[in-house]
């Protein structure tokens, strides 16, 4: 047998010290955290019984004149409808639901806390290349990673869930903030600068006016990096789509699980349509490009 | 701000811009670099040696209110760098930049953006509009975030907008305008916040021949009514003898030569100088005042020249504001010397066939 790598240091030790550490965290703050995200609780479930007691003909009709509104076109909005009317057949509507409502609010989250950090590295490089490969291994990491201290700290439920989505999926958002504020044209933050204007309104009446399209690109990734972690979020209690296609490899039933997995490729094909169109409709608005 | 007054106070020697021996170098440890740009290695030395680029180097210089001032040179001579220095878009490495006497590198944030907002503007070579908002908007850009309000800004706003004939467009998008329409709303912008000093780098580079034509009228015509000072970038020698008081040639980011129009074709300070204007049609450029010889008025009555109220018996009379072209005619007529006259039609000098053929010899 080859010679084993030596063993330097005492591993075991010092993941028994990381272990305690994080036990001591959870032990100490693990109720006010719980309480802090209260709030985030209860947006969450409000959010998904709204979208599960409306009669599903509304959310269809609603999401269709979303789709027309941005894309102006029948054919899209024609596309919407039979998608969800196909989720709606196969009998996983309040699934299908509650999956929407966890990837709304966890990108409602994560758009929240990404822009202002892209806004920030845009504006110093140092913050720039510490974030930079921050956001580099969040992306890497397995995304089962995440979940052993949310779920420690919360218990298996929707918080961990959310968190851990908010977590796999504010990268994107993040990243084209910043590079859509330092790609704005550097002769017109200069003569917004020589008119006089102070840094924040410098920010808001031209750069992130201008970073809008890619700070959009960014947003529409978020999405779907929050769609494709729900089927790993309902292990520790998410429910929804993701659920059906765990018991579907719990029970072993191809069935379900392809269903399900159907239904969030067509929640992906929906939003993604929606987010483009309206990034593009933008794009003409601000008369950005061609 | 300090105890000067704002609106069109200048210095009583007439100054309104000075610029003390400023250097810029660019890069990571340009105050170190200083010395040795100062002990007179070349741009070139520097960046092979040290990688760090010589932006300006030692450049002092009188602007005075009203005037129109061009700074010359080639691409990369540091035009964009030096007028970028008047409204501290650009801070130098070492020297001082007064304005009215006061000096702009003290300026803390809020006197500097008082300053941008009030008593400079600028206009760009590629316009740098905001694409998202509409002609009027951009108009009143620093009108609306100095805290104008709304209704006076847009009152102000049409003001300007007309008077770069873009009367009907205010509610069109920038990339709805050609080029020539995109600047004039670039220097309706620079216009509107009605500072004493207006910035204008390349502002009619990116135009068409035609169109800038129409700007360069258009800009000398409102100068005429506005007396701004204007510090005027070109690197074409037609348009910086059309439109300076007062020209500066910077090579490598020195100053080669400042002077008038005239001065600089008539006597180059160096080679340099020398042959960057030796192919202007110096018959277009140079006026009769500037070679005519101003002691010429007495000996012209001594020649037996004599006023009889309307003119003078004998000889030719030339407007001294003339270009050497416009006098040939004049000149080929009469044998002896012209009278040179001022706006008044009183004498001032003579000029002669000779002297004209003097100056339209290339040196
Ligand atoms: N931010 C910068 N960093 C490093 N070097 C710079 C920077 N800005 C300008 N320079 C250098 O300074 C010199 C002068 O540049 P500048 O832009 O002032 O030239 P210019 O006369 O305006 O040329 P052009 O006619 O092409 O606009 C050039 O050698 C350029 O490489
Ligand atoms: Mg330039």
């Amino acid at each position: 047998m080859a010679d084993s790598f030596p063993e330097l240091i005492d591993t075991r030790a010092l993941r028994i010290a990381l272990d305690e550490g994080f036990d001591w965290v959870v032990v100490n703050y693990g109720e006010p955290l719980e309480i802090g995200f209260l709030p985030v609780l209860r947006l969450l479930t409000g959010m998904e019984r709204v979208l599960q007691w409306l009669p599903w003909y509304v959310v269809l009709a609603a999401l269709c004149a979303l789709t027309y509104l941005a894309a102006r076109s029948w054919k899209a909005a024609g596309g919407v409808a039979a998608m969800l009317f196909l989720v709606g057949l196969t009998g996983i509507w309040d699934a299908a639901m509650a999956t929407v409502a966890l990837m709304l609010v966890a990108t409602f989250l994560a758009v929240c806390l990404g822009i202002p950090v892209g806004v920030g590295m845009s504006r110093s490089d140092s913050m720039q290349s510490i974030t930079l490969p921050v956001l580099d291994i969040m992306q890497t990491m397995p995304i089962f990673v995440y979940l052993i201290p949310f779920v420690m700290l919360f218990g298996p439920g929707k918080i961990p869930a959310l968190l851990a989505t908010v977590v796999f999926a504010i990268p994107p958002v993040i990243r084209l903030t910043n590079l859509g504020i330092r790609q704005v044209d550097a002769e017109v933050i200069e003569a917004v600068t020589a008119f006089g204007a102070t840094p924040r309104q410098r920010l808001l009446t031209a750069q992130i006016p201008l970073a809008m399209p890619t700070i959009m690109a960014g947003i529409n990734q978020t999405t779907m990096m929050a769609l494709s972690m729900v089927v790993i979020a309902s292990m520790i209690g998410a429910g929804g789509l993701g659920y059906q296609v765990l018991q579907g490899i719990q029970r072993l039933e191809v069935s379900r699980g392809l269903l399900a997995g159907l239904g969030i490729v067509f929640l992906a094909i929906i939003f993604d349509r929606i987010a483009q169109a309206y990034g593009r409709r933008m794009q003409q608005h601000l008369h950005i490009g061609s | 701000m300090s105890g000067v007054t704002r609106s069109g106070v200048t210095s009583e020697d007439g100054i309104k811009i000075k610029v003390e021996q400023v250097y810029k170098i660019f890069g990571p440890r340009a105050p170190a670099m200083l010395e040795q740009v100062r002990g007179g290695m070349s741009k070139a030395e520097l960046l092979e040696q040290t990688g760090h680029i010589v932006g300006i180097c030692d450049v002092s210089l009188d602007i005075r209110a009203g005037e129109t001032f061009v700074v010359m040179g080639l691409s990369g001579s540091g035009k964009s760098t030096l007028i970028r220095h008047f409204n501290r878009l650009i801070e130098p490495t070492a020297g001082r930049i007064l304005v009215d006497g006061e000096d702009v590198l003290a300026m803390g944030p809020e006197a500097l953006r008082a300053f941008r907002r009030g008593r400079a503007s600028m206009v760009f070579q590629r316009f740098a509009l905001l694409p998202h908002k509409t002609v009027l908007d951009n108009v009143i850009y620093g009108l609306v975030i100095g805290g104008a309000g709304k209704a006076e800004a847009r009152d102000r706003g049409m003001q300007q907008i007309e008077l770069v004939g873009l009367g009907g467009f205010e509610n069109k998008y920038p990339s709805q305008l050609s080029g020539g329409m995109q600047q004039r709303v670039g220097l309706a912008r620079a216009l509107a916040t009605d500072a004493e000093i207006l910035l204008m780098d390349e502002a009619f580079s990116a135009l068409d021949p035609l169109i800038r034509n129409d700007m360069q009228a258009q800009l000398k015509e409102l100068q005429a009514r506005l007396h701004k000072t204007i510090v005027f970038i070109t690197h074409d020698l037609d348009e910086a003898l059309r439109l300076g008081d007062h020209i500066a040639i910077l090579k490598d980011g020195a100053l080669r030569q400042a002077g008038t129009g005239a001065e600089i074709l008539l006597n180059p300070a160096d080679d340099y100088v020398a042959r960057f204007v030796r192919d202007v049609n110096r018959a277009r450029v140079v006026t009769i005042g500037a070679i005519a010889d101003r002691d010429g008025a007495d000996r012209g009555g001594a020649a037996g020249l004599r006023s009889d109220g309307r003119g003078f018996s004998g000889a030719a009379c030339i407007d001294e504001k003339a270009t050497l072209e416009e006098g040939f005619a004049m000149l080929a007529e009469c044998d002896g010397p012209a009278i040179v006259t001022d706006e008044q039609a009183t004498p001032v000098g003579i000029v002669t066939r000779k002297a004209v053929l003097q100056a339209l010899a290339r040196p």
